[in-house]
């Protein structure tokens, strides 16, 4: 638990989400909180997301929720630009704080993977495709080794009761204790 | 004739416990319900003190001390969580997801994995060391078992219970440092061992997803480990 979790957030406190590479099962635990979302929304303010439809980054931002492991250059300036705008970042599931199933790539390079994934690419010498798709990076990186994480919420996903517990800690600024509610892989 | 066993008084944790001068810091410690994580560790099966999970302070030495290898002796002092032995087993911990691939979510032993489970007990919320992420390939060539490496954190248990309750000896440890890895026979796949008795012990001593039963799939495995004191015992009655 870090001093940075009960840093001061602002009076409506702004909530973003991001998906970055993983399967949106924690976006989707997040929505199993089921009627506590109306208590969720009383509590703060839903600013960015793939729940909301803003598509810019708004440029101040308390807490985000980041779902997801840094896979491609399009997840590695997303999650910098949320970093710098957010007071708060939480590594939210296991994609997020271990790289879990997207990192399952990292014992086979790259290219292996896009002479399976585009052969027919591959045999007459293209390239990978990286107009209008994102780049992959050469290897699949837990959240903290790009920014960094003020809380670690493990979990695949993380249970809707956790996440609600953890939200409302955070929100009353009081130091939560995800070990207490889940764990790698639950 | 064999002197009788002496009792002695120890401290561990400021709590003043008694024990018998032949047993270790650790098991003392568990009968009197004081945590020391283990993981190489399991009763019925020779110390081997590899894990260093249980190291902890003792009074007259300036090095810590594996509790599952040290006897207690009269007027210890015995301390088991000082920051500076819970900043030891969190990074031990670490560096054992940051060693081989442990992937919980997807893992035959999600559930039932005592690296898993020490994990949330012992605070590692995320592991701080890069991941080596080594390409280790499967042995799936025995047909009711399956090595997988990638889950395998070296406890040597399956070494052990072949060679000290099977008496068969097919487990062993072959390299070095991180090379290191447990094989069967000379390593020949396990399929084709000589020596292997497919009693399954192996399996169930596993304290990860490395050794399980074929046809289980996400966790979906079940270690029986309780079999283990009670197949010692009857032996020793036995004999």
């Amino acid at each position: 638990m870090t001093s940075a979790t009960t840093a001061g957030l602002t009076q409506r406190p702004r909530l973003a989400t991001v998906w970055l590479d993983g399967c949106s099962g924690c976006h989707m635990s997040l929505l199993d909180l089921d009627a506590r979302l109306f208590e969720l929304v009383s509590l703060c303010d839903v600013v960015y997301g793939p729940l909301v439809d803003t598509k810019r980054v708004p440029e101040e931002i308390d807490l985000t929720l980041v779902e997801g492991a840094v896979s491609s250059d399009h997840d590695w300036h997303l999650v910098i630009e949320l970093r710098a705008r957010s007071k708060l970042l939480v590594a939210f599931g296991d994609c997020a704080v271990t790289g879990n199933v997207p990192s399952m790539r990292n014992v086979v390079p790259l290219s292996a993977i896009y002479q399976r994934v585009f052969p027919a690419a591959a045999a007459i010498g293209g390239d990978c495709p990286t107009v209008g798709v994102p780049r992959l990076l050469d290897r699949v990186l837990p959240v903290h080794q790009v920014v960094s994480v003020d809380l670690f919420l493990p979990g695949c996903p993380p249970a809707a009761e956790a996440i609600y517990q953890v939200l409302l800690d955070v929100l009353a600024q009081r130091a939560p204790e995800p070990l207490k509610l889940t764990r790698f892989g639950a | 004739m064999t002197s009788p066993t002496r009792v002695v008084t120890l401290r561990i944790d400021d709590r003043e416990v008694s024990a018998r001068e032949d047993e270790t810091i650790l098991q003392v410690a568990r009968d009197n319900e004081i945590f020391i994580p283990t993981l190489c560790c399991l009763e019925g099966l020779s110390t081997w003190g590899a894990c260093r999970l249980c190291l902890v302070e003792v009074s007259g030495s300036n090095k810590l001390l594996a509790a599952c290898a040290t006897r207690v002796a009269q007027d210890l002092e015995v301390k088991t969580n000082t920051p500076r032995i819970l900043a030891y087993r969190r990074t031990i911990l670490e560096l054992l997801f940051s060693e081989r691939n442990h992937v919980c979510s997807v893992c035959v032993a999600n559930g039932e994995c005592e690296l898993q489970n020490l994990a949330q007990r012992c605070g590692v919320d995320h592991i701080r060391v890069s991941y080596r992420y080594p390409e280790l390939s499967l042995d799936l060539s025995n047909d009711l078992f399956r090595l997988d490496p990638n889950r395998c954190i070296l406890c040597t248990r399956c070494v052990r219970v072949c060679d000290e309750i099977e008496g068969a000896h097919t487990w062993d440890v072959m390299g070095r440092g991180i090379d290191c890895q447990v094989i069967t026979d000379l390593k020949a796949p396990w399929g084709e061992s000589k020596s292997c008795t497919s009693c399954g012990k192996c399996v169930h001593v596993c304290p990860t997803g490395a050794l399980s039963q074929r046809g289980t799939a996400i966790a979906e495995v079940h270690h029986h480990r309780d079999f283990l004191p009670y197949l010692t015992q009857m032996r020793g009655e036995r004999d």
